[in-house]
């Protein structure tokens, strides 16, 4: 209720500074024309314009729309960004900065620093079964087959400002296409990385194909390495052909400076199968937009998110899932405890179109609130318009249970131990869904950590950048893939 | 080592116990009988610690310490221990994490060193063994999914596993069918020792057919109205309570 006051009162100056930015942005897109379309087709020139005319009109997301009621970037949006319109030069060695720290855990590693694709010697490599990995901008004048086909085409900027804006800049990024019938045995580990003495406003975006029968696992860390103000307008486009899976997660683990917007589009076509999991353990303001649409019929997509929050912080996580063919299945489980001020959003939002029948959907979101000064807004909703479907959603919001504290203080176990008990096994069924043995220990630590209060900022999922006598070569082995 | 004296508890402004005295010694088992809604399990819960009772009058010291003094934890670390009458699922915590954080808290609290591993997971299988545990048990999380039997089992389980000075069984036996009762019971009286006592809180006599107690209570309208040996017990099943409320 105060909050609403607040930006009530905020309204005028708010207003006028947004407008702000977004009149800095349009000039900048004007000026630098030239240099950021300098990796452009005409198929990709054709693109950028239509999301700046859709960005000069939608503008900055605010809290008076609907699905960003729970988020208020006013303060992000009124700052001074860097964006980094060239190749990014940098004089450190990435790939000795990380230190894969889940053993026995074998990725293959494609790291974003501050949104350009980071390389030694290729920028898009063709590996011995087909796979092709790399640089986005490098893609789309290798490949325009496959770029032309699907970037841009899941990704709607025509109403979503963040996203417009995301393709007006867009020049690098993540590129993976998977070809028919392969099967990817070692995960897929995509670090994106900001490191600038500058605050900085990055435009992250990638592309991945899978295609008919394939299967994939991929790991998407979000990093930062300096503590300087970042903004990250991330935007994801994933294709699962006929028959292929995903195994998709997200790890979160940014410094309290930072804004991360990560959307994700992934479009299944039939018989496909998507498992997707954020992992969320601090952050400044993180929004999760994940958004799905089944292509096809008997698609089932799993989508789970762990949100674990303290302090300041504020995390959002959207998910639509769009249920266009019949016989697919859905389920949401999201779960999240908040601590001190920290406050957050959970929008579930599943369409069930008129001939989706025999559509199964479930959503269902649960919290646990530590303080009462910590808030969540939790909506889960069901749109449905086929009549012969199952669906479920449910929301809960909770303190740590009485009867069970009582019940573990009295074999002896401290006041404390028992909350962290407790906590740790309310996460534990979000952690138990991920399917890779060695990643699911380490995210456990990880959790286990940070339920403690001993998980930094810097305790990066597969990164350590503390000190120079620590950081281990990592090292990729190319005949594994 | 249990001393209550004049003990007044209230919960919500109504008087639930009215003035309990009970001494119980090491190696002894106390019964505490009586009708439902008499404040037995209200008295074992002020004994564990549990924080929604207010006690207005009265003291209770356990090994000549104070007891509300203590924490929860603390009590428990003491040595004294409460099995649930209705025990306390909690998904996602596995038996065996849980016993052994107990275990090694309460170490800890006496100043030894948290128990090896190998001991302790072979502390575990004699525990299991000797209250014929399914061995997959341990491996589930805490209460979840388990039958009332099974729930009253890893009550003395945990009791076997933590070894306490003093055992609270709130209605152990309800719920059981007699071969769980037997098992129970058995393990019961395999725990005791000279140095350990049990108070048994039951409704029936059933239990006592099995575990013999040296002293029967009677506990009427949050007072007890009467004290005997283990005959008392006889007496009650055979003439119900009515027979006390006559009597006083």
């Amino acid at each position: 209720m105060d909050k609403k006051r607040n930006l009530a009162q905020e309204d005028m100056t708010t207003l006028v500074k947004e407008t702000t930015l977004k009149d800095r942005m349009m000039s900048l897109f004007d000026e630098k024309q030239t240099l950021i379309a300098r990796y452009d087709t005409p198929y990709i020139a054709k693109c950028r314009q239509e999301a700046f005319a859709h960005f000069k009109m939608l503008g900055f997301p605010h809290v008076k729309l609907e699905k960003w009621r729970g988020t208020d970037l006013t303060h992000a949006l009124n700052l001074d960004y860097a964006q980094y319109l060239e190749p990014f030069q940098h004089d450190i060695d990435v790939e000795n900065l990380f230190k894969c720290e889940v053993p026995n855990f074998e990725t293959f590693l494609v790291t974003q620093l501050n949104g350009w694709y980071t390389y030694r010697t290729y920028a898009l490599r063709t590996l011995p079964n087909g796979i092709i990995i790399g640089s986005l901008a490098k893609a789309f004048e290798q490949y325009p087959e496959i770029v032309n086909k699907h970037y841009s085409h899941y990704a709607d900027d025509s109403s979503d400002g963040l996203v417009a804006l995301n393709t007006a800049f867009a020049q690098d990024g993540i590129f993976i296409y998977v070809p028919d019938n392969v099967v990817v045995s070692d995960t897929i580990q995509m670090v994106n990385i900001i490191d600038y003495d500058q605050n900085l406003f990055v435009q992250a975006r990638n592309l991945i194909v899978i295609g008919k029968n394939s299967k994939l696992t991929l790991v998407q860390c979000d990093d930062s390495i300096d503590h300087r103000v970042s903004f990250i307008n991330s935007v994801t486009e994933v294709s699962i052909g006929e028959n292929a899976s995903l195994d998709h997660y997200k790890l979160q683990n940014k410094d309290e400076q930072s804004t991360l917007v990560n959307t994700i589009f992934f479009d299944q076509m039939e018989g496909s199968q998507l498992s997707s999991n954020a992992i969320s353990l601090n952050g400044g303001i993180i929004r999760n937009d994940t958004r799905v649409r089944f292509d096809g019929p008997n698609c089932q997509a799993n989508i789970y998110g762990l949100y674990l929050m303290d302090k300041d912080q504020h995390i959002d996580n959207q998910v639509f899932v769009d249920h266009a063919k019949p016989h697919c299945e859905s389920s949401e489980l999201f779960k999240g405890i908040l601590d001190d001020h920290a406050s957050g959003v959970f929008n579930g939002h599943v369409l069930v179109r008129k001939d989706a029948q025999k559509t199964n959907a479930y959503q269902n979101n649960k919290n646990i609130l530590l303080s009462d000064k910590a808030v969540i807004d939790s909506k889960p909703f069901l749109e449905i318009y086929a009549d012969d479907v199952k669906c479920s959603h449910g929301a809960t919001v909770g303190q740590l249970d009485a009867e069970a504290m009582f019940y573990i203080r009295s074999r002896g176990i401290s006041e404390s131990n028992a909350k962290m008990l407790l906590m740790y096994a309310f996460a534990a069924e979000v952690v138990n869904k991920i399917t890779i043995p060695e990643l699911r220990q380490r995210i456990d630590d990880m959790v286990k950590k940070r339920l403690r209060g001993e998980l930094s900022a810097c305790d990066q999922c597969v990164l350590h950048c503390s000190s120079q006598e620590k950081k281990v070569k990592f090292k990729i082995d190319m005949s594994k893939i | 080592m249990l001393s209550i004296k004049n003990l007044h508890v209230s919960i919500n402004g109504k008087e639930i116990l009215k003035g309990i005295n009970l001494e119980v010694k090491a190696g002894e088992v106390h019964a505490i009988m009586g009708p439902n809604g008499t404040g037995k399990s209200t008295l074992a819960s002020v004994i564990a610690g549990r924080e929604v009772f207010e006690v207005t009058e009265g003291e209770i010291s356990f090994k000549g310490k104070d007891i509300f003094s203590l924490s929860i934890e603390e009590r428990a670390c003491e040595g004294i221990f409460l099995g649930f009458q209705y025990p306390v699922e909690i998904p996602g915590v596995s038996i065996t994490n849980f016993l052994r954080t107990a275990v090694n808290e309460q170490r800890k609290y006496r100043g030894l060193d948290a128990m090896p591993a190998a001991e302790f997971l072979a502390k575990m299988e004699e525990k299991k063994a000797l209250l014929e545990l399914n061995t997959k048990l341990t491996n589930r999380s805490v209460n979840e999914g388990f039958s009332g039997g099974e729930k009253k089992k890893n009550e003395i389980f945990q009791m076997a596993m933590l070894e306490p000075m003093l055992s609270i069984l709130d209605e152990t036996d309800s719920g059981l069918d007699i071969d769980a009762l037997r098992i129970v019971a058995t393990g019961v009286n395999k725990l005791r020792r000279p140095d350990n006592a049990t108070i048994i809180i039951t409704h029936y006599q059933r239990l006592l057919e099995y575990i013999v107690p040296d002293v029967v209570h009677v506990l009427f309208e949050g007072r007890i109205v009467k004290t005997g040996g283990k005959e008392l017990a006889v007496e009650l099943e055979e003439k119900g309570y009515e027979w006390i409320k006559k009597e006083i």
